[in-house]
């Protein structure tokens, strides 16, 4: 929050001219008889995306020429907001005189710099993004059904954000490389979750496959369990608190895992220096805690991972 | 072009009297009124009279505080938080009971107080749209509820709760009961000798008064927590210095808005209902709550296949001013809590469209509004493609 964000209601101020004009006046509205396509030489294609329940629905119509493949003409119908039907305009626009691969090209983003009134002033407020992306699914609806195959064949990757059109890939590629630790930071690296904010965590505006909080949490947990398996200052010149956070790190990354399998676990209850010789005492939990091998065989597991990634004087005590 | 405004549930114009009642309060009489000289005192003559008709207005008796602080959010909140304060940190209860269709500035509080460890029920209302008594009736335990808090009359629909069935069986069960009145005033009798309701916020602005003045009632023997801690101000029941010309004014604005109830419920009724019909007639549309449920200016609507932001695009080109809960108008892309709750069918809370008349509105604007709104329909059912 800060000053710009205090006087609220401004949503409508932050529509481009472009998108007020295509939502008062319409270009490529109506539909596309097939008589129409016939004397175009063209195919028909009519493709539907969304519904009235979900907020927004488009109808898509191609007249796709029989001749070279491309579109002749494209037009829409829509039910949604004022930025929904501005950007079915756009899209449909875009579509004329591309082929088919060139349009399933288009995304969301061409379709929102093409409603700009200047190049650096975005077209809508930030919640109103997703709007646009229901132009690009529309799209690949058509594509899929002209070519007669499944609309999952025409994605590219995983996208976890649709606005800003950011792959599960990039996300975890932007964690690990920045070494990021909040969404907010996600965001002001990549835009994902800048918009509709339907990809930062589940209750959004739409179900989403990946939210970045999970993603982030995943993430950074298997980023600590990497940085466990190698660190850097011997374990004997640590200080305590670091040297018991040392021994939960590779507890997390090498044990637990391997007995909650099994549904058990282990707790650690204290952890002394005996002279050179560091000393934890553990507690079983769970399955493990009737486990006839939890004494002999789990216990020596253990201290030899303690052993090999910490410190060889090792020892491991049940309390 | 005339811009008409049919939006008065969000807020209203400022009755030129009102306006004219605040003026001396501004360069003249500008003391503190908890001042002990002159430009103190000389506020009191007519702050006293504003008192009366706030009391007056809502039936409100001597033995009783009517506390005047800065809006309906602020007299909702010191509520809510006082029945948990004392109520439920005491340890002495753990519930607070309320409705899925409260107005933000209970639903959100109550919310919060959820996250801090209050046991929240969210009554939901019937297929007519009322929070009935049996519904509050139904699992209902006095010893655990601190607090039972339901709307007068609702902000999206203006359908109005049997609020004095509820009030009475409280009264029986000995747990206090809060009104949230901000829709009710000055659009149907607020009695609070008839209606026994132990607490009940308003709020200047619904009716004609000055934005940033409210009120909250409370009975007189009702326990009282204050939200804010500071001077003697309000008794000491709200500290911060007192708002003058808001409180004159708000006071004015009660007894307009009294005096103004007969012709809320006759003409201006009448107008909303020839707007109401005029809708009805066309195909595809309806309207939610029975018509003598309602408050006499509101009407929620739905038309079929017409997002509500782009309904309101329209009428806005056409200077029209209306309210939709749709999700796309909101900031955080959610319908509005009334919408999703007493919506069964998902697509009208995407198609609702809120018209609230005032007793300012003239039949010549309803005749206006009623064309407008025959383009709008006709224009974007044309562009949707689920219609």
């Amino acid at each position: 929050m800060a000053k710009g964000d205090l006087v609220g209601g401004s949503l409508w101020d932050n529509y481009s001219r472009i998108v007020a004009d295509r939502m008062n006046d319409p270009r490529h509205l109506g539909e596309i008889s097939e008589e129409e396509a016939q004397e175009l030489g063209a195919d028909l294609v009519v493709a539907d995306h969304g519904a009235e329940s979900c907020g927004d629905a488009v109808r898509l119509y191609w007249a796709v020429s029989k001749d070279d493949g491309r579109i002749k003409k494209a037009t829409f119908r829509s039910f949604g907001c004022g930025t929904a039907i501005a950007s079915s305009d756009m899209m449909a626009e875009l579509c004329i005189g591309k082929t088919v691969d060139e349009a399933v090209a288009i995304t969301n983003l061409d379709v929102e710099q093409a409603l700009r009134d200047d190049p650096d002033t975005p077209a809508v407020p930030p919640q109103k993004m997703h709007c646009s992306v229901m132009a690009y699914d529309v799209i690949k609806a058509a594509a899929a059904t002209y070519k007669g195959v499944d609309v999952g064949t025409l994605e590219d990757a995983e996208m976890v954000c649709e606005c800003a059109r950011v792959t599960l890939s990039t996300v975890k590629e932007v964690i690990r490389l920045n070494d990021l630790k909040t969404v907010e930071e996600i965001t002001s690296y990549t835009k994902a979750g800048a918009f509709c904010k339907s990809c930062v965590r589940p209750g959004g505006h739409e179900t989403r496959k990946y939210y970045l909080e999970d993603i982030l949490a995943e993430t950074r947990a298997q980023m600590e369990r990497e940085n466990a398996a190698n660190v850097d200052v011997p374990f004997a010149e640590l200080g305590n608190f670091k040297k018991f956070k040392a021994i939960e790190r590779v507890l997390d990354a090498e044990v637990r895992p391997a007995l909650h399998q099994d549904g058990g676990d282990v707790d650690v209850d204290d952890f002394r220096m005996d002279g050179d010789v560091p000393v934890v005492t553990i507690s079983y939990k769970g399955a493990c805690l009737g486990c006839m091998s939890a004494t002999v065989g789990t216990l020596g597991f253990i201290e030899n991972v303690l052993k090999d990634k910490l410190d060889s004087s090792f020892k491991v005590e049940v309390g | 072009m005339d811009r008409i405004y049919l939006d008065n549930n969000a807020t209203t114009v400022v009755d030129p009297k009102v306006k004219q009642a605040m003026e001396p309060f501004w360069l003249q009489r500008y003391g503190n009124p908890n001042s002990l000289h002159r430009f103190g005192t000389e506020t009191h003559p007519e702050m006293g009279v504003a008192l009366d008709r706030l009391y007056a207005g809502i039936g409100a008796a001597d033995a009783d505080d009517v506390i005047v602080n800065g809006c309906a959010t602020e007299g909702n909140n010191t509520i809510l938080k006082a029945a948990w304060v004392d109520g439920i940190l005491e340890g002495k209860k753990s519930r607070i009971v309320s409705t899925a269709v409260e107005h933000p500035s209970v639903a959100h509080t109550l919310d919060w107080l959820e996250q801090r460890g209050v046991e929240v029920i969210r009554l939901q209302p019937n297929h007519e749209g009322l929070i009935t008594p049996e519904a509050l009736a139904e699992g209902f335990d006095a010893d655990k509820t601190a607090l039972v808090s339901i709307m007068w009359a609702n902000n999206e629909t203006g359908i109005i709760n049997p609020v004095k069935e509820l009030a009475e069986f409280c009264r029986e069960k000995g747990v206090p009961f809060h009104t949230d009145a901000v829709q009710a005033v000055g659009k149907v009798p607020v009695n609070l000798q008839e209606v026994g309701a132990d607490y009940l916020t308003f709020s200047a602005h619904k009716f004609h008064g000055p934005k940033g003045a409210g009120g909250l009632f409370v009975r007189s023997g009702c326990s009282f927590t204050p939200l804010l801690h500071g001077g003697e101000q309000m008794g000491g029941l709200r500290a911060g210095t007192v708002n003058v010309p808001f409180f004159v004014g708000m006071g004015l604005a009660m007894e307009l808005a009294v005096d103004s109830l007969h012709y809320a419920q006759t003409t201006m009724a009448t107008l909303r209902n020839r707007l109401e019909d005029a809708i009805l007639a066309l195909p595809d549309t309806m309207v939610l709550g029975k018509r003598e449920h309602r408050t006499p200016n509101t009407i929620l609507a739905s038309f079929k296949g017409i997002e509500g932001e782009a309904f309101l695009w329209d009428l806005n080109q056409a200077g029209v001013a209306a309210s939709t809960g749709s999700a796309c108008s909101s900031e955080s892309l959610e319908a509005d809590a009334t919408l999703r709750t007493m919506v069964s069918d998902a697509d009208l809370a995407h198609t609702a469209v809120r018209f609230s008349l005032s007793r300012f509105t003239t039949e010549e604007e309803i005749e206006r509004v009623i064309s407008v709104v025959e383009g709008t329909v006709k224009r974007l059912r044309a562009i949707s493609s689920t219609y």
